[in-house]
């Protein structure tokens, strides 16, 4: 059988995925995240008296504290089951991203396996994050003169 | 390649389940099961070492035998290296031969050590194979705590041990035929729909045996494919018919989907998949169902997917495998 044609029947077999409700969720369970930030920068803010830049670390810090420990605790993946992006594209993903490739390979040593493999889904992140920022960082002197 | 048998017979098997799969409706059928994904162990890796070498542990006190009055040891599982299968069987000291076709392995251990004995090379062989379901996360996808979102069409990899012991002494169940299958490529290059990756496999597999023996379908009580899921399964009964025009009624069934409970145990997605989920089933619930004489002939289909992630980044196609056996209920004379 030719391959397109063998590709018909598998879509015909195919079910529906409820893109529409997942992206509903990731949209509340995100913008959730996004309240709590702000809050938490607020708090810090108000209680810390320091200057937004400052407080805003601290917050990016606590989101990261909470989801590793969540992660840690075992059941932050079930989180990112029921939420989808809604927590993987916030702050949140990434440090979770980092814990669970930590955990995993936790029994192969502490070079070869957490070492090496920390940043098995962050690294390219990190990687294309500061091409881009580079690039548009360029961009921007070019264009705006700094 | 399709052969027949005249003296090879099913001694008895043994299966050890874990977790997920003693939750399933399949939990009776197992001769010991797990609540916990460790075993005991130090690691997954370790844990599915555990689970195979206790399914030989055990099948060897069920048939009341010793090692030595073994011949051969035929065993395979998903991980890097079949290094699984090797720390199992070490302590038994067992000529041993080391095979991997994916999770059509268990059905091509048996049809290796069906060779063996019908040509009196050896009298009794063990065949077994074993999957963990974090063990292959590991290896294949995502870290399992990262609990990446999957489509409906996923399948997810058993856990647990299986063996058989396969021999030249009267048993009522007989290995009366079996297919070795031929690598297909019909161009999926989805490791999230395995379904549709090993269905062309199985279906070739399927009209070979059949054509060879000049059988039909409908000969059989039951014919199981190993691990295709609910989409893959109604992929295959299309192409079947549309490609060789067989059509499989409702004698046809997939180990996949029999495992688990596909409406209350949602993570499973498109049902059960991994060396052991086809033997999990067959060792267990269809052995028994010879035995008591509810089937008397059974077309076992392992499928394997034939992939590695290297090959899947670099865009390769899936390629897929399967093989058949057939097992019959004879009357002792």
């Amino acid at each position: 059988m030719e391959k397109t044609k063998y590709e018909k029947i598998v879509n015909r077999h195919k079910p529906q995925e409820a893109r529409s409700q997942n992206a509903f969720i990731a949209f509340v369970v995100g913008g959730i995240v996004g309240v709590i930030g702000q809050l938490l920068m607020e708090m810090y803010m108000k209680w810390l008296q320091i200057p937004q830049s400052e407080a805003s670390v601290y917050m990016i810090v606590t989101l990261i504290f909470f989801a590793t420990l969540f992660t840690a605790l075992g059941f932050f993946d079930k989180w990112v089951n029921f939420a989808k992006c809604g927590l993987i594209i916030p702050i949140t993903g990434f440090a979770h991203s980092m814990m669970s490739a930590g955990m995993e390979y936790k029994r192969e040593g502490p070079i070869s396996g957490i070492g090496s493999n920390v940043f098995k889904l962050a690294g390219s992140v990190i990687l294309y994050g500061i091409v881009s920022a580079w690039f548009f960082g360029l961009l921007r002197l070019l264009v705006m003169g700094g | 390649m399709t052969r027949t048998y005249k003296n090879v017979y099913v001694q008895d098997a043994a299966t050890i389940a874990g977790p997920y799969e003693a939750k399933g409706p399949l939990h009776s059928f197992f001769d010991k099961t797990y609540d916990d994904l460790y075993e005991g162990e130090k690691s997954f890796e370790q844990a599915e070492v555990h689970l195979m070498r206790e399914s030989i542990q055990v099948l060897l006190k069920k048939v009341q035998m010793k090692q030595e009055q073994v011949d051969l040891m035929i065993a395979g599982d998903l991980l890097n290296q079949i290094t699984s299968s090797c720390y199992a069987v070490l302590p038994f000291q067992i000529p041993f031969l080391g095979i991997y076709s994916a999770c059509a392995t268990s059905v091509e251990g048996m049809i290796l050590a069906s060779e063996y004995i019908e040509n009196k090379t050896a009298d009794f062989v063990i065949c077994s194979t074993s999957s963990h379901n974090m063990g292959s996360e590991k290896q294949f996808r995502n870290p399992t705590e990262y609990g990446a979102p999957k489509p409906k069409t996923s399948t997810f990899t058993a856990t647990g041990g299986a063996s058989i012991l396969l021999g030249s002494k009267k048993t009522d169940i007989q290995v009366t035929a079996s297919t070795i299958g031929v690598v297909q490529d019909l161009g999926q290059k989805d490791p999230l729909h395995m379904g549709a990756v090993m269905a062309p496999a199985a279906a070739d597999t399927i009209y070979r045996h059949l054509s060879d023996l000049k059988e039909n379908p409908e000969d059989y009580d039951l014919i199981l494919t190993g691990d295709l899921g609910c989409f893959g399964k109604e992929i295959l009964k299309d192409y079947l018919e549309q490609e060789h025009h067989v059509k499989l009624g409702t004698n046809y069934n997939d180990c996949g989907v029999l495992l688990y409970d596909l409406e209350n145990q949602k993570d499973v997605h498109a049902g059960g998949s991994g060396p052991v989920c086809s033997a999990l089933v067959n060792y267990g619930y269809i052995l028994q169902q010879l035995r008591e004489g509810t089937l008397k002939k059974v077309l076992l289909v392992a499928t394997g997917a034939l992939f590695s992630p290297t090959f899947a980044f670099q865009k390769q196609p899936i390629l897929s495998i399967a093989h058949a056996i057939t097992l019959e209920r004879v009357k002792l004379s």
